[in-house]
């Protein structure tokens, strides 16, 4: 008897190992994971609240994760699950999209607005604002801009952020050009209409 | 698609952001660059996008607040 109580013991001890590992390493992710959300919602609140609930059910569901695997997209595809669920607004379909322009685009008009029309590529972009960058992110579709965000600004594989979205590889690789392409175009009408 | 005997700088800004994912094949690689190389109109736009990139990954940055990290850790289950 003492002995299945010791192996008892054992394991509920391995298995709170075990789950502290997992929530410190959870927690260490928490910074990416926020930066993340930040820009799939509109507002702060909106993003605290996010991370909040996907970190009580990561904690809870702990056990459903295998470790070794990529935890940060773990993360990630309950954060975006429970984004969709939140019921956010819904969006017209993709095709019913207005078509957006190459991605020569916006060069093309930050070089048209230039007095001279010689401008420097790598020094352009600071003719943008901080204010015009995140508004024009936040003006890209939801199903367009979760990819962009998770590619270009969380740095997951097309692989990954198939697999957080729950969508074949093909619809990221898709998604990802024409949402790059609706951002740029979004970039433009800031960009000739700010006055600079 | 077309070839770049066809349009070469319509074919490379087709494949600029496969070229900038890094997704193309060698081959596909090659032949991007010796346009680019000759190209200072498409260089120009490559190099800009690269920016581009770099500028909206900074914009987009924020800090996560220092109370959301400690409601996080409260969120453990008590041992």
């Amino acid at each position: 008897m003492g002995e299945t109580e010791t192996d008892g013991a054992r394991r509920v001890a391995a298995e709170a190992r075990n789950r502290v590992r997992f929530e410190e390493e959870a927690l260490e992710l928490s910074d990416q994971v926020y930066r993340v959300a930040r820009r799939l919602v509109s507002t702060r609140e909106e993003a605290e609240d996010l991370v909040q609930e996907t970190y009580a059910r990561a904690f809870r569901s702990w056990r459903s994760f295998t470790p070794g695997t990529n935890l940060r997209a773990w993360l990630l595809r309950i954060l975006t699950n429970l984004n969709i669920d939140r019921g956010r607004r819904k969006q017209r379909a993709p095709d019913e999209q207005p078509l957006e322009e190459g991605d020569y685009f916006l060069y093309n008009r930050l070089e048209q607005a230039s007095r001279d029309g010689n401008v420097d590529e790598e020094r352009v972009v600071e003719r943008l604002s901080q204010d015009d960058i995140v508004g024009a992110l936040s003006a890209v579709p939801h199903d367009f801009r979760d990819v962009v965000v998770l590619v270009d600004l969380g740095d997951f594989s097309y692989q990954d952020a198939a697999q957080i979205l729950d969508i074949p590889i093909g619809t990221v690789m898709s998604r990802l050009h024409r949402g790059r392409r609706i951002l740029k175009r979004e970039l433009a009408e800031r960009a000739t209409t700010g006055g600079t | 698609m077309a070839g770049y005997e066809i349009d070469p700088c319509e074919k490379c800004e087709e494949v600029m952001q496969p070229y900038l994912d890094r997704v193309l094949s060698e081959a596909e690689v090659h032949e991007a660059e010796e346009h680019l190389a000759g190209c200072p109109y498409c260089a120009k736009r490559y190099r800009f996008e690269e920016s581009l990139r770099v500028f909206v990954r900074k914009c987009c940055d924020e800090q996560m607040p220092p109370e959301l990290k400690q409601k996080l850790a409260s969120l453990r289950t008590p041992l």
